[in-house]
């Protein structure tokens, strides 16, 4: 009797554990999750603008706009993105401060979300330059060609061509990126900011439910991966509507 | 939507009666780096005209018919559409740009390009296709193009392809429905790029009747052809290049029919 409650209470314990409700750690779980994925869209969603511009930069662009695209492609690739990270969470928000002191302002306080997104969304801005120049390559230039004979004007080219047909050639690319930027969070947790997993590490170590804890992070990780594979493949499927199969052309 | 309907307000239909000059070039000259394509090529049609250009390849009327909707900016020349001298300054390497990206855009918006490899739009379907540049670009109400097209579509025999996306039709159907989005912008000039050389020899027939029957109808028309035979047929006037010049030119009976430089004679040999 004895030892067939001893494994039922364990899993009991793991779940008040867990519980939403205090003195549950899971709350603090669900909010860390939120923060993350808060981030990860933001850092995502600015990736994206910063990779249209810098993909068009580098494609299209004058010396000048070529040049840079290229300084900045290559350092922020170059650079673990730990080191980016911290560089650019310290250092940035110093550097602000400093101009807007010597522009005779007073001192902010740049919220960690905010600065989450900007670090991370830096960083992928420079992967996401090189996917979608990639993929506006992959685009039939006989299809461009066609636009520019018809009169189209570069932004409405861009609107209703371009980005609609490098879109099937991007996607692989960008999936990959979205799920690097959802565990890039985890990054953050070094400048103390309070996402998914310094929020699991606090729980751990406060219960010493290590085990519990650490698991529990992986699987809302896991579930991340999954629902966002499934939406995934849904806009893949979408913005491939107009091309056969790659199995018929074999 | 009846047929009759179609007929009686069918926008397509040129003014039989105006002459006016629809393009006019002078002086053509192009250059890419050291290698002169163009060397002072000048041409006009007035409205109704079907001209057609004939030459080897690298004779340079495929540059030219580029030239005319700006997809190569010529290097100096005259180029006059719609009566509108398009203004051209310096591009500081000795080459010159329009001035005003919105002429060029303008201009180009009445010039129907039809291209040797179709270049539809992959991501749409073929109605789709036909109705965006005038929806887009022209502001034409989304129901209005859509009559328009289907009945551009009837007209070269695509009406089931309707909603059908362009990797999935045939290269007669693709250049069907590229002369179809051509048509539908209503314009003053069709341009055609050799619409046949990426056929395949059995629907080479289907296009060049669809072409055939807009040059009975009185559109006015460019055509750079490989097809001897149906630039005699169709055109109006035969322009015939050799090296970036116009070698000889004329009405297609004298120009196949008596043809006066050595080379043209050479090239209508090989060709037939």
């Amino acid at each position: 009797m004895a030892d067939a409650s001893i494994i039922p209470a364990g899993i009991t314990g793991m779940f008040d554990l867990l519980s939403p409700v205090a003195p549950g750690w899971g709350a603090n779980l669900l909010r860390g999750l939120v923060r993350s994925l808060q981030i990860a869209f933001g850092a995502f969603g600015m990736g994206l603008i910063i990779g249209t511009f810098g993909s068009y930069a580098k494609l299209y662009g004058g010396p000048i706009a070529r040049d840079l695209a290229a300084i900045y492609t290559t350092l922020v690739r170059a650079i673990p993105e730990l080191v980016m990270i911290i560089l650019l969470y310290y250092a940035g928000t110093d550097l602000i401060n400093r101009i807007l002191e010597g522009m005779g302002y007073q001192r902010v306080d740049i919220s960690g979300l905010v600065a989450g997104i900007v670090v991370l969304g830096f960083v992928q801005g420079a992967y996401a330059t090189e996917v979608l120049r990639g993929a506006i390559k992959a685009i039939p230039q006989g299809e461009i060609e066609a636009a520019r004979a018809y009169g189209m004007s570069p932004v409405l080219m861009m609107r209703r061509i371009t980005l609609p047909a490098m879109l099937p050639h991007a996607l692989p690319g960008l999936a990959n990126l979205w799920l690097i930027s959802t565990k890039d969070t985890a990054l953050l947790a070094v400048v103390g900011f309070s996402e998914l997993t310094l929020e699991t590490r606090q729980a751990a170590g406060t219960t010493k439910a290590y085990m519990t804890f650490y698991l529990a992070a992986g699987a809302l990780y896991l579930f991340i991966t999954l629902f966002s594979s499934v939406i995934l493949e849904w806009v893949e499927k979408r913005a491939r509507r107009g091309m056969p199969s790659v199995k018929e052309a074999r | 939507m009846t047929a009759t309907v179609a007929v009686a307000a069918d926008p397509f239909q040129p003014g039989a009666a105006e002459q006016a000059e629809a393009i006019h070039i002078e002086n053509l000259h192009k250059r890419f780096g050291a290698l002169e394509v163009l060397k002072g090529v000048s041409m006009s049609a007035k409205d109704g005209d079907v001209v057609a250009m004939i030459g080897g390849s690298g004779s340079g009327k495929s540059t030219f018919l580029r030239c005319i909707n700006f997809l190569e900016n010529p290097t100096s020349g005259v180029i006059r559409i719609n009566g509108e001298d398009v203004k051209m300054v310096s591009d500081g390497h000795g080459g010159q740009v329009p001035a005003n990206r919105r002429q060029i855009e303008r201009i180009r918006s009445r010039l129907g390009m039809v291209f040797q490899n179709f270049n539809l739009w992959q991501h749409m379907t073929l109605i789709q296709n036909v109705i965006e540049v005038p929806v887009h670009v022209l502001g034409m109400k989304r129901d209005e193009a859509m009559a328009i097209g289907e009945q551009l579509l009837e007209r070269v025999g695509l009406s089931a392809k309707r909603d059908v996306y362009p990797a999935y039709m045939s290269g007669g159907q693709q250049q069907r429905g590229a002369i179809a989005r051509a048509l539908a912008i209503q314009p003053r000039v069709m341009l055609f790029d050799e619409p046949t050389s990426a056929l395949d020899p059995e629907l080479v027939g289907e296009v060049l009747k669809v072409i055939a029957d807009l040059a009975k109808e009185g559109r006015t028309m460019l055509l750079v052809t490989h097809e001897m035979k149906f630039a005699r047929e169709v055109a109006s006037h035969v322009m015939y290049l050799h090296n970036g010049i116009v070698e000889e030119e004329g009405p297609p009976e004298e120009l196949f029919g008596s043809p006066k430089s050595e080379r043209l004679k050479q090239f209508i040999r090989t060709i037939s």
